[in-house]
């Protein structure tokens, strides 16, 4: 199929957003920025700190709201598709809940959904299998390495089934050989699941390794400097050291030391 | 075992040495009993005044124990107060402030013309008052100190307020609070004592310890000390427990499983 006749996963227009809006300290984080990610797309959004794409991550989770513009998930205004569950996600900081068991956090959303406590351990064991932690479900967090512990994040932001994952530089601290194996483990989970994907990272072969495409962000105030498609096929530990990765990757990294073109392109 | 005994033994090894080392030097020096009662005496008069001071501990503990779950109680409900609503914080904490600044065991003499000079009120009401203010700060302290990350994903799930209340703020309190209860622990103990000097029940500890040391009998009234250490470190191990039966992963360490 290709990627446009695909629905629209999330489709914001024209946002912008101004963070302590008439303050002496105003910072215009995003001005207007329009992004659609298609329905099981893999989309990463790349920029240095403070282009806004953290901003924009948790616009499309309505978990900040835009000064002007709107966001739809799934055709639905974003607060909507929030409290209908569209979407999973995951931050930097696995953001585990110590007090609660492996099991338990990967448990938690079903919980608050009110799934009966059978179904809910039956699902957490699935999922834990899924991110390759069978048996580890009875173990607390602070007893997992942080590698283990992002899985847990992933199996619990995916454990309702969300037709979405937002993922905020969800490897950013890990060492990077965990992480080259996460991106691979995370290509593999989304293969099998057909969530669309919205990674933001600071990372230019993570984002190319992963992507269909990959937005690239400039700051001060947070716009698109380029879309750059990737289409690297089949993944596996050859790919990084392809002809095609090396070309992405330059691509990416040259839209990044542009000023942006006014096209919003760059090929 | 082995593990647990090397963590016990060195206080002990102090502590006996430090009473054994007591013992002697008073055998030595001899000073006049009001200055310094030898460890033994002080044990002898335990135990021939048993049954005086088992009434007196079981008075002042109760005095401890009913002004703990007291103060314990309105201090965590006013945390929860303050950390949910705006209007309580602004009302609440000048107030609690307010409160703390006052040299509560002061108010002991007032408290027992309100309420009696022989009726444990006053004590209870002196109790309250002191372990209040370390557990309300402490809570709230707790309540409100946490990790955005968790509070995002919580209303990602499209959380209600008291939903994130229980899931979120509630356990990342409990390490605040644990540590609070064990302060307030110790402060219910010398403001129950204290307070008894002026008033409340007669065959509490704080009377007993008055009475002994007017009298010149120094090791009843070193015994009767004895007893309210007592009370504080069986509280103290009780809060302990408590902690360690609430808060389970605190006692997970890292076992070392990796990738």
């Amino acid at each position: 199929m290709n990627k446009d006749d695909r629905d629209q996963a999330v489709e914001a227009t024209s946002v912008t957003k101004v963070f302590n809006q008439g303050k002496p300290n105003e910072v215009l984080a995003l001005d207007d920025v329009s992004v659609a990610v298609a329905q099981r797309e893999f989309l990463s959004l790349i920029g240095p700190s403070g282009c806004g794409k953290s901003t924009m991550l948790r616009l499309m989770a309505a978990l900040t709201h835009p000064s002007e513009g709107t966001v739809l998930v799934n055709g639905k205004p974003a607060d909507q598709a929030r409290r209908d569950r569209d979407y999973g996600m995951a931050f930097q900081t696995a953001g585990l809940f110590d007090w609660r068991t492996v099991s338990q956090n990967v448990e938690l959303p079903l919980q608050l959904m009110g799934w009966s406590k059978s179904d809910r351990r039956r699902r957490a064991t699935e999922m834990l299998d899924l991110v390759r932690l069978e048996g580890f479900g009875g173990h607390y967090p602070r007893e997992l390495s942080g590698g283990m512990q992002q899985r847990v994040a992933i199996a619990r932001a995916l454990s309702f089934s969300p037709s979405i994952l937002f993922m905020d530089e969800p490897f950013g601290a890990l060492d990077e050989i965990t992480r080259e194996h996460m991106q691979t483990e995370l290509l593999r989970i989304w293969d099998e699941t057909d969530t669309t994907v919205v990674f933001v990272t600071h990372s230019i072969p993570e984002a190319v390794f992963l992507s269909e495409r990959v937005l690239v962000m400039s700051p001060r105030p947070g716009r698109i400097a380029a879309v750059i498609p990737v289409d690297l096929g089949e993944r596996n530990f050859d790919t990084r050291e392809s002809t095609e990765f090396f070309e992405r990757v330059t691509a990416v990294r040259k839209a990044l030391r542009q000023p942006d073109d006014g096209t919003g392109q760059l090929l | 075992m082995t593990e647990r005994l090397r963590s016990v033994s060195p206080p002990l090894v102090v502590g006996i040495g430090g009473l054994l080392a007591w013992e002697l030097v008073l055998g030595v020096v001899q000073p006049k009993g009001f200055v310094l009662p030898a460890p033994s005496a002080i044990l002898a008069s335990l135990i021939e005044n048993q049954a005086v001071i088992v009434t007196a501990v079981q008075s002042t503990g109760f005095v401890v124990i009913t002004g703990l779950l007291f103060g314990v109680t309105v201090g965590v409900l006013a945390a929860l107060a303050v950390s949910r609503f705006r209007l309580a914080d602004e009302t609440i904490t000048p107030l609690a402030v307010a409160v703390s600044a006052i040299p509560i065991i002061a108010l002991a003499p007032i408290f027992n013309a309100w309420f009696g000079l022989t009726s444990p009120r006053s004590n209870q009401l002196v109790v309250t008052l002191l372990v209040f203010f370390p557990i309300f700060i402490n809570t709230t302290r707790g309540l409100t100190d946490t990790d955005p990350d968790q509070i995002d994903l919580m209303r990602s799930y499209g959380a209600s307020r008291w939903q994130i209340t229980k899931e979120v703020r509630i356990p990342s309190a409990m390490p605040f609070f644990f540590t609070a209860l064990k302060i307030a622990v110790a402060l219910a103990v010398i403001a129950a004592i204290v307070s008894e000097y002026f008033g409340g029940r007669q065959d509490a500890l704080g009377p007993l310890i008055v009475q002994n040391a007017g009298f010149a009998r120094f090791a009843a009234a070193w015994a009767a000390v004895l007893a309210g250490s007592l009370i504080g470190i069986g509280l103290y191990a009780l809060a302990r427990l408590a902690e360690r039966l609430a808060m389970p992963w605190q006692e997970a360490v890292n076992a070392g499983v990796d990738d």
